[in-house]
C-alpha cells in the first residue's frame, strides 16, 4: 500500500485520526530534528524544546493551513522560526540575519534528504531496513549482518542493489535529481 | 550506478538520522497531552479554588491534583492562565 500523501495525512489529522498524527509526527520528526540540530546548531533542551514546540503548534494550527499539501514547507518554517526565537532568547550577539543566510545551504540540503528520505520509505522493507540502518543509523556491516541475520559478504552488495532501487525511485519522481544536482553527475 | 551516485544518495540518507525516540514519543501523545490541558483550564474556569492553587504554585496545584503534564504542555498552560 502506498503511504498516505500528505495532504491525505492532514486531513485525517483534522478528523481527529491518532494513527494519522502518529505517522505525520514519524515522516517529519527527523526533518525537524535535523533543522534544529545540523541546520541551527542547537543542543540539548533547546533543541528538544523548539521540536516539541513545532509539533504543539502543528497540531493546534492544522485547522489553518490553507493548502493541506504545503504541509513540509510550513513545517519547514515553522521549525526555522521557532529554531531563531530560542537563538534570540539567548542574547546571542550575532544578528539573526546572518545565522538565516549561513543555514540556508544546510536547509536546503536538508530538503534534498527529506525527498530522499520519502522515497525509501517507498521501498520494500527488507531495502528500508538496509538502507536506515547502514547510512542513518551508522551500523557496520558486521552488525547489520548479526542483526538481520544475513551474511556479512552480501551486506554490501544488497546495500548496492537498494541503493539502485532507490535511484529508480527518485528518477520516478523527478525530484532529487534537479534538487540536489544529481542528475549532472551521471 | 556510478560511484558518485551512491555516495550522493549515503551522503543525503545521513543527513536525516531518526530524533530521539523519546521526543519522538512524546510528539506523538500530544493530542492526549492537548485533551489534559483543555481539562486543566476548563476545571480552572469553573473552580475558584482550583485558580487560585494554579497561579499560587502551578506545578504542585497540577501535581496534587493528579496530573503530569510534559515540559510544552506545562508552557502553554502558563500562557493560557496568564
Amino acid at each position: 500500500m502506498s503511504p498516505l500523501s500528505d495532504a491525505q495525512l492532514v486531513t485525517r489529522c483534522r478528523a481527529g485520526d491518532h494513527d494519522a498524527w502518529n505517522e505525520l509526527v514519524e515522516r517529519y520528526s527527523r526533518y525537524v530534528y535535523a533543522i534544529a540540530a545540523r541546520g541551527y546548531r542547537l543542543t540539548g533542551t533547546d533543541a528538544e524544546d523548539v521540536f516539541q514546540d513545532v509539533f504543539l503548534r502543528v497540531y493546534d494550527r492544522l485547522d489553518s493551513l490553507r493548502e493541506d499539501s504545503a504541509l513540509r514547507p510550513w513545517i519547514a518554517q515553522l521549525t526555522r522560526r521557532l529554531c531563531l526565537d530560542c537563538i534570540a532568547s539567548r542574547g546571542r550577539e550575532t544578528s539573526l540575519d546572518l545565522i538565516e543566510r549561513a543555514v540556508e545551504p544546510a536547509i536546503e540540503e536538508l530538503h534534498s534528504a527529506l525527498d530522499v528520505h520519502e522515497a525509501l520509505g517507498e521501498l520494500d522493507d527488507a531495502c528500508r531496513e538496509i538502507l536506515d540502518r547502514f547510512f542513518t543509523r551508522d551500523q557496520s556491516y558486521r552488525t547489520i549482518s548479526d542483526e538481520l541475520g544475513i551474511p556479512a559478504g552480501t551486506v554490501a552488495s544488497r546495500i548496492s542493489r537498494c541503493l539502485a532501487k532507490l535511484r529508480d525511485r527518485l528518477e520516478g519522481r523527478d525530484v532529487v535529481a534537479s534538487a540536489s544536482g544529481l542528475a549532472t553527475k551521471l | 550506478m556510478t560511484d558518485y551516485y551512491e555516495e550522493r544518495l549515503g551522503e543525503l540518507l545521513r543527513r536525516l538520522p531518526p530524533a530521539p525516540a523519546a521526543w519522538v514519543q512524546a510528539a506523538q501523545e500530544l493530542p492526549a497531552a492537548r485533551r489534559t490541558l483543555d481539562e486543566i483550564v476548563a476545571r480552572a474556569e469553573a473552580d475558584a479554588e482550583f485558580r487560585r492553587a494554579l497561579a499560587a504554585d502551578l506545578e504542585a496545584a497540577l501535581g496534587a491534583a493528579g496530573y503530569a503534564p510534559a515540559a510544552p504542555v506545562l508552557q502553554e498552560l502558563r500562557r493560557r492562565l496568564a
